[in-house]
């Protein structure tokens, strides 16, 4: 029963902090909110890795790789994707000014 | 394991979580949120390293070629991917995401490494349901916002019974498949899934036009929780707070993308069809053009040029001027045309600015991502709270491509899909000069009544 508690209290403590922090993103960053939020979404890769720590059958191993390639592709093109959005955010530029 | 060395494990895990919060702090401002972005990647990454570190690997052949199978073509898509097609690969994505959480919680219920108890049980169902769902679902959301599927609403006959129907099988398989002897369960799993994944089409199916950035952060909230689930499967504290943060950000996502349509998501997921029906009899030339629009076509086509002439009149004596573009500017690839005509005007002195509606766009956010592709600096763009007040002391609104989030209907006239939902105050203005392509409705199917004509002008 310890461990449901610590995992509960693992997703409440999270959830709550998340919520608190993310509520404070400007409307403007939503898109790369969500899309690197999609990105960490993919932490599920862990659990694929940790498949392959113990022997697997055909089949399971089979699954295991479509999980990691299914994650893989996830994590690093929403990381990917989402650095390159925010490269396109850009301040005032100076040459704009006292125009 | 000691006790002291169970509490070191924590204290890693708890770090590594803490860099990931970290990185979100840093998305309170545009100016940090690139970092926040490398490190919630690092903190990512630091998992992973300790996952591996922790419980090594057997085959490390198969991992590796799956990594790079992965990265390789994750990357490819995050670089040729163009800012209008973000939504459709962000879909995309949750899907993905989707696949591994149901895959990794099929086999750890299948092989019972460790002895699962009844909690890693339930949660192991869960994450089947919840990660094929997301998948089939996020298939549906992608298509839709690819243009591969009709966009619009399919409802099937009786499609509320059905989606409760399906859920109430759902329920029935999970809770058989924590009684049955253990030989039986895989089959109860695999029907499961497949029955999740039907769910995720019923449900998603329904919901189109505007209503696709609710269903988007919808999708973003459960391929978190999937996550989530999947980690109390394999007790793993990492994915469980990971996959909570994003069921927060989605849940907020979908709170403001909800509020921004004054729309329940109850209302989202089961729309009031015969509403809407209703709604389009009032109004004949809703829909698919029509008649109406036949008339009023001829009556302008008489004097465009001297419409033109008028509407350059206005921009040239406009002191104060807001923008509000649409997804139909994006379409149009008018970006950069606004863009130049934006910078003669600041260049003449005029106070310029961009009007954003919180919808505009088919997700979050979506519209200030396609401006800053264009190169328009982010303080030119102001939420729709922000300005809605300064519509009464502006001499010009240019609207661009926009059509519902401008819709004085919304105000208005009861009883369309769109009423109820706050709009940008644009009749408030002095001048109005409307830049669409055609007299067609928004998304939402209602008519503006104050959008007239190509580049028409209304004093």
């Amino acid at each position: 029963m310890a461990h449901l508690v610590l995992m509960a209290g693992v997703f409440a403590a999270s959830f709550i902090i998340g919520y608190a922090l993310i509520s404070r993103v400007p409307t403007l960053l939503h898109t790369p909110l969500m899309s690197m939020t999609n990105a960490i979404s993919a932490v599920t890769i862990l659990g694929a890795l940790i498949l392959f720590s113990l022997p697997l059958t055909g089949a399971e191993k089979l699954l295991g790789a479509v999980a990691i390639i299914a994650a893989t592709f996830n994590v690093v093109g929403g990381f990917a994707v989402t650095d390159r959005m925010l490269r396109l955010f850009k301040e005032k530029s100076p040459e704009m000014d006292g125009k | 394991m000691t006790d002291s060395n169970n509490a070191i494990t924590l204290l890693i895990d708890f770090s590594v979580i803490a860099v990931l919060i970290v990185g979100i702090w840093q998305f309170r401002a545009p100016r940090g949120a690139r970092f926040g972005n490398l490190t919630a990647a690092f903190a990512l990454l630091c998992a992973f390293i300790l996952v591996l570190y922790r419980n090594g690997v057997i085959d490390a052949g198969t991992v590796v070629l799956s990594l790079l199978v992965g990265s390789i073509a994750g990357y490819a898509v995050a670089r040729s991917v163009s800012m209008i097609q973000i939504p459709a690969m962000v879909a995309f994505q949750h899907g993905a995401g989707g696949i591994a959480a149901f895959l990794v919680s099929l086999v750890e219920l299948m092989r019972g490494a460790h002895a699962l108890d009844l909690i890693n049980e339930v949660s192991g169902i869960l994450g089947l349901t919840i990660g094929s769902l997301t998948f089939s679902g996020s298939m549906i959301a992608a298509a839709k916002l690819a243009n591969k599927m009709r966009q619009t609403p399919q409802v099937l006959p009786a499609h509320t019974y059905i989606v409760l129907g399906n859920l109430g099988v759902l329920l029935a398989i999970g809770l058989a498949a924590l009684y049955v002897p253990s030989g039986a369960k895989v089959y109860l799993y695999v029907a499961q899934i497949a029955l999740s994944a039907l769910f995720g089409i019923v449900f998603s199916i329904r919901i189109g036009g505007a209503d696709m950035p609710v269903l988007i952060s919808f999708l973003n909230a459960t391929a978190g929780i999937a996550a989530s689930f999947c980690g109390m499967v394999i007790e793993n504290q990492l994915l469980i707070a990971f996959g909570a943060t994003v069921a927060a950000s989605g849940s907020i996502l979908t709170h403001v993308m909800c509020k921004s349509m004054n729309r329940s998501l109850l209302r989202v997921f089961v729309p009031h069809t015969e509403k809407r029906v209703n709604a389009r009899k009032k109004m004949p030339d809703a829909g698919s053009g029509g008649p109406g629009h036949a008339m009023a076509a001829d009556s302008r086509q008489v004097d465009t040029n001297h419409r033109f002439a008028k509407a350059a009149g206005i921009v040239a004596d406009a002191r104060q001027v807001i923008i509000v573009p649409g997804y139909g500017m994006a379409l149009a690839q008018a970006q950069l045309a606004v863009v130049s005509l934006v910078k003669k005007m600041v260049a003449m002195g005029k106070d310029v600015k961009y009007a954003i509606h919180p919808v505009a766009g088919r997700m979050p956010g979506h519209m200030n991502v396609l401006l800053a592709e264009a190169g328009v600096d982010y303080d030119m763009l102001v939420e729709m709270d922000a300005i809605n007040p300064e519509f009464q002391n502006t001499d010009l609104v240019l609207v661009v491509g926009a059509c519902d989030v401008v819709n004085p209907a919304a105000i208005d006239v009861p009883g369309t899909p769109i009423s109820g939902m706050p709009i940008l105050l644009t009749h408030e203005a002095k001048n109005v000069v409307c830049c669409n392509f055609d007299d067609k409705p928004g998304y939402s199917g209602v008519p503006n009544p104050r959008k007239i004509g190509k580049r028409s002008h209304h004093g």
